[in-house]
């Protein structure tokens, strides 16, 4: 009895035509049922997955390609813009020079001016004052001289014997 | 030890009653484990979906160790279902067997060798079809008779070598499970205290054996379907 089991199993007696049919038909049902609500979904978020990744590598690079050429761009124009402010210093440079030249010209001109128009000045303070010196001189002449002589003299006479006078001094010095 | 089997006859063909409730719990069972696992898909994996992608990932790997993914693609779910199946079958048998008036109700539908032997003939017979459809009728012919024409009854012996080996493979190693711990859980843990106490550490390392037996099993047999069909297909062999 317990041989017979070993060998045949659980098959009994006869032969099991329905379990045949009975596991073919259950395990096409099973594969129909798991391919629309099990595998289908999965294989399908797993493509999905698939092509995300796939676009996102894609994207990943073109952006590199991108940040690549803007970096590029951002280096020429940095570039550029140092050219330019060298540039721009240099010329203020020359300007400042050429400003500083005219100041100083200026400056100078202005300087020259102001020292003829201060010696004119003296000049003219100078003969002011000699002629009133000279004024003075005369009425003191003729005081002092009419107080030594005693002796009148017209004003006209007196004047032009000063003027004499000094007119000697003046060359003695 | 023996118990009956509770057959029952119905429109002229003998069902195991048995085998018809265990074909019904294990598909069910493979049914609701798959659904619930796929319910909420994301891009993000989480938990039993990544459970999933990976059983995916390794029949895939099984085909494509076997074949090119562009004809062995069409094969993918059907190893997905072979091996769930099975896989499912051969852990059935394990925590229990009821028998109920002398007859076995439940059991691993895979320990009897009806159930094997159809899913067997089945991936022969898919192969055979598929063989056909994608090489055409001659070329399919012509496989009889390569490399050498004399080899040609070999070619139909071993189309149904590969059938019972295939089948009786797998019933093999789950009934000899089922027997070994129907000894030991109904026999030796019979037998007294002592004879329980004797029990339990036989049975447990029977239980984690047959545990890994199942799985080799059904990695074995989705495995060779695709031998198989790779046999048939390819153009190449």
């Amino acid at each position: 009895m317990l041989t017979n089991s070993l060998v045949l199993g659980a098959a009994g007696g006869g032969f099991n035509g329905g379990d045949i049919l009975y596991q073919l038909i259950m395990f096409i049902i099973l594969l129909a049922l798991l391919k629309k609500f099990a595998w289908g979904p999965l294989m399908g978020i797993m493509q999905q997955r698939e092509e995300h990744i796939a676009g996102e590598i894609q994207a990943a690079e073109e952006s590199r390609t991108e940040a690549k050429k803007l970096l590029e761009e951002q280096r020429n124009l940095l570039k550029e813009a140092r050219t330019e402010a060298q540039g721009l210093i240099e010329n203020a440079k020359k300007q400042g020079d050429v400003q500083r030249e005219e100041i100083v010209a200026a400056a100078r001109t202005e300087s020259e001016r102001i020292k003829e128009s201060a010696k004119l000045e003296i000049e003219q303070q100078k003969e002011q004052a000699v002629a009133a010196i000279r004024e003075q001189v005369a009425s003191l002449s003729v005081l002092i001289a009419s107080k030594v002589i005693e002796k009148e003299l017209s004003a006209a006479d007196q004047e032009k014997l000063i003027n004499e006078y000094i007119q000697e001094a003046g060359e003695k010095r | 030890m023996h118990h009956e089997a509770p057959i029952k006859e119905f429109l002229g063909l003998n069902f195991n009653l048995s085998n018809v409730l265990m074909i019904t719990v294990a598909s069910a069972i493979v049914f609701i484990i798959a659904l619930l696992s796929t319910r909420r898909l994301a891009m993000k994996p989480t938990g039993m979906q990544n459970f999933f992608e990976w059983i995916m990932d390794f029949v895939k790997n099984i085909i494509n160790s076997t074949m090119d993914w562009k004809t062995g693609g069409r094969f993918h779910i059907l190893g997905l279902t072979l091996i769930m199946y099975i896989f499912v079958s051969n852990m059935l048998g394990l925590p229990f067997a009821i028998t109920y008036d002398h007859t076995l109700w439940w059991k691993s539908p895979t320990a009897d060798p009806v159930i094997t032997l159809t899913l067997a003939a089945m991936v022969v017979g898919l192969s055979h079809y598929y063989g056909v459809k994608l090489k055409g009728v001659g070329e399919y012919g012509r496989d009889f008779i390569r490399p050498m024409p004399f080899l040609f009854p070999l070619k139909i012996i071993e189309e149904f070598a590969n059938t019972l080996t295939l089948g009786l493979r797998l019933y093999g190693n789950i009934y000899a499970g089922e027997i070994l711990l129907t000894l030991l859980v109904g026999g030796l843990a019979h037998a007294g205290v002592g004879g329980m106490l004797a029990a339990v550490i036989p049975t447990l390392v029977w239980q984690g054996f047959s545990i890994f037996v199942g799985s080799i099993q059904a990695f074995i047999f989705c495995m060779l379907t695709m031998v198989y069909m790779a046999h048939k297909v390819s153009h190449d062999h």
